[in-house]
């Protein structure tokens, strides 16, 4: 096999990515292996905002409810549950009994396909419910914002039940495999990587199909398409479904990853700096949202830990930069014919005719 | 005698409510297969809003429209399209990010179900009308670039490419020259006159020199009614018509 010279750089990252566990140092690690986890939400807010034009502010629900179908298991890990164990919050909160919904985690593989079930139907629902009613844009934005707002809300407030605001935390085994030792960080990070990779080129196959050019089409004129004889609500609804399994998968990831899942992490604030990665790497590139997600994440670990309360205004400052210099964030600079291209071009032409004048 | 043709589309006594305001009001109309019918009419005479009652995107508050026998009054949109109606909007309505091609192949689409476009393999049948199509709108040269970089009488094109592309029985086309210059109106006229026979045209428009390149039937739309049917040379001739159209037009 030949490898031409533009494979070279992708092959070196993936070549980097496989081996990072012998590379670099535990700490760094984790950070890496949390903001890959991230990445695969990342890839679905591409899917959906960048190709499908459709705004989510609340991704986070989606991240939440696969984080938190993990970690309902992990919690009840060796607790004998037929005997009355219940997890230590809800012992200190003075539950009596176990909730039902809880016992079927019990089982390592009820809660692995709940992390894409569960947020998989919640978004297929929700989305469908939505966009059938012809919601969209602005209107979405803001209804998809409320539901972060109501899901963080819940959590909090059913402290019984979900660990309240502190979340779910102190976990220690899977399936009786320990998940704290320095290996089980290794294989952890493998898995992760594993993930994205996978993600990364379903997603380009997804995207070049014909699926793919009639949801760009739906996101360019969606009357359009449907007064061509296509339902625009397939690939709008799908759309929103991968993107939401996908934001499932990362959370699960990113609890083993961090080894805590709480109200935090999944409410509007989290959701909106989500968009923020990804607008920040290229809303139309793959690989830039996931350059994005890594970049604005191992900056917020420098910033917000040399000086905390700074860390909010240099979002938003990126945030601004992103959204006035570089709408096609950093994978524009790379695409021959981006918008940014395109807008330096249409000023040159301007400048020729205004001097032929 | 030739036997009278079986209608294509029928509009019995349609009348379009707009919460008092009445934008058609009993509209009959009768367009037979494969054959042009021009619609024209001051602004605000209700000839978009003719169309838009048509594909379903406004609902008739009385009357009844009819499509090859078959009632299609309460259709959804896309159900109306499959039918065999497609409509050209006002403004160019162009996919601006796709290419020429991928605008062409997503009207080509035979089969609409979209579990079916989770291939990366276009159909050669819908490929090869494509290709033809190409060809009719003169963008062969194109096919390649972004619609958003198209001229405007491009765009223009490509649209009734894409309403073409889905083989409808019936093209709506609506004011497919705005914005264009003498040279490219007359391209557009033998672009539509090409289409005839395998497809039934209803043109709106009110540039009277495309009107009359066109040369076809003619009905005369005013205040949501006809005001009057004929050739354009008797459109042109009449007096009423003169009075609330052509002789403002002439200003």
């Amino acid at each position: 096999m030949k490898i031409s010279s533009r494979q070279i750089l992708p092959a070196m990252v993936l070549l980097f990515g496989a081996c990072a566990p012998l590379l670099i140092n535990a700490y760094e690690l984790s950070l890496l292996g949390r903001f890959l986890a991230l990445s695969i939400l990342a890839m679905g807010i591409m899917l959906i905002w960048g190709e499908g034009g459709i705004l989510s502010l609340g991704q986070g629900v989606f991240f939440g409810l696969g984080a938190y179908a993990l970690a309902l298991h992990l919690k009840l890990e060796g607790l004998n549950i037929a005997n009355g164990d219940m997890p230590d919050f809800m012992v200190w909160s003075g539950v009596s009994a176990l909730p039902a919904f809880w016992y079927p985690f019990a089982s390592p593989w009820f809660s692995l396909a709940c992390i894409v079930l569960i947020p998989g139907s919640v978004a297929a629902a929700f989305s469908w419910l939505v966009f059938r009613r012809r919601i969209g844009g602005v209107y979405f934005a803001l209804i998809t914002q409320a539901l972060a707002l109501a899901f963080s809300t819940l959590l909090i407030s059913q402290q019984a039940y979900t660990g309240g605001f502190n979340g779910l935390t102190d976990y220690s085994t899977f399936d009786g495999y320990d998940i704290t030792s320095n290996f089980a960080a290794r294989v952890i990070y493998w898995i992760t990587f594993v993930l994205v990779t996978i993600c990364y080129f379903a997603l380009r196959w997804l995207l070049a199909t014909r699926w793919g050019i009639m949801l760009r089409a739906t996101r360019d004129g969606e009357n359009r398409v449907r007064f061509l004889g296509h339902n625009p609500l397939p690939y709008k609804v799908g759309a929103f479904t991968i993107a939401g399994v996908l934001a499932g998968i990362g959370g699960a990831l990113f609890t083993l990853h961090a080894g805590v899942v709480s109200p935090a992490l999944v409410g509007v604030v989290p959701s909106i700096e989500m968009v923020v990665w990804v607008a920040l790497g290229g809303r139309n590139v793959l690989w830039g949202a996931i350059a994005g997600t890594l970049l604005v994440n191992f900056a917020k670990d420098q910033i917000s830990s040399a000086l905390p309360s700074l860390w909010l205004y240099g979002l938003g400052a990126l945030f601004i930069l992103a959204v006035s210099f570089l709408p096609a964030g950093i994978a524009g600079l790379f695409r021959p014919g981006s918008p940014e291209e395109r807008v330096v071009r249409r000023m040159l032409t301007r400048r020729k005719l205004e001097t032929a004048e | 005698m030739n036997a009278i043709p079986a209608p294509l589309l029928m509009l019995e006594n349609v009348t379009v409510d707009f919460d008092g305001f009445k934008a058609l009001s009993d509209v009959s109309m009768m367009l037979t297969p494969g054959t042009l019918r021009i619609l024209i009419g001051p602004n605000g005479a209700g000839k978009s809003t003719l169309c838009d009652t048509i594909i379903g995107r406004v609902r008739p508050t009385a009357g009844r429209i009819t499509f090859k026998d078959e009632n299609i009054t309460q259709l959804a949109e896309q159900e109306i399209v499959r039918r065999g109606i497609c409509r050209k909007f006002q403004t160019p309505g162009v996919l601006p990010t796709l290419t020429v091609m991928q605008n062409l192949l997503v009207a080509a689409r035979k089969n609409r179900a979209w579990w079916r476009t989770l291939t990366t393999v276009t159909p050669a049948d819908e490929l090869v009308r494509a290709e033809e199509i190409l060809e009719k709108i003169g963008l062969a040269d194109r096919r390649g670039i972004m619609a958003a970089d198209l001229a405007h009488g491009e765009k223009q094109w490509l649209e009734i490419g894409m309403v073409v592309a889905t083989d409808a029985d019936l093209l709506l086309l609506d004011e497919p020259t705005a914005g264009m210059g003498p040279q490219d109106t007359q391209r557009t006229a033998d672009l539509i006159l090409s289409l005839l026979g395998r497809h039934a045209v209803l043109v709106i428009d009110h540039d009277m020199s495309f009107v009359e390149a066109l040369n076809g039937y003619t009905t005369v739309l005013h205040q949501g009614q006809i005001l009057k049917e004929g050739s354009v040379a008797q459109v042109r001739a009449d007096e009423q018509v003169a009075a609330v159209y052509l002789g403002r037009g002439k200003e």
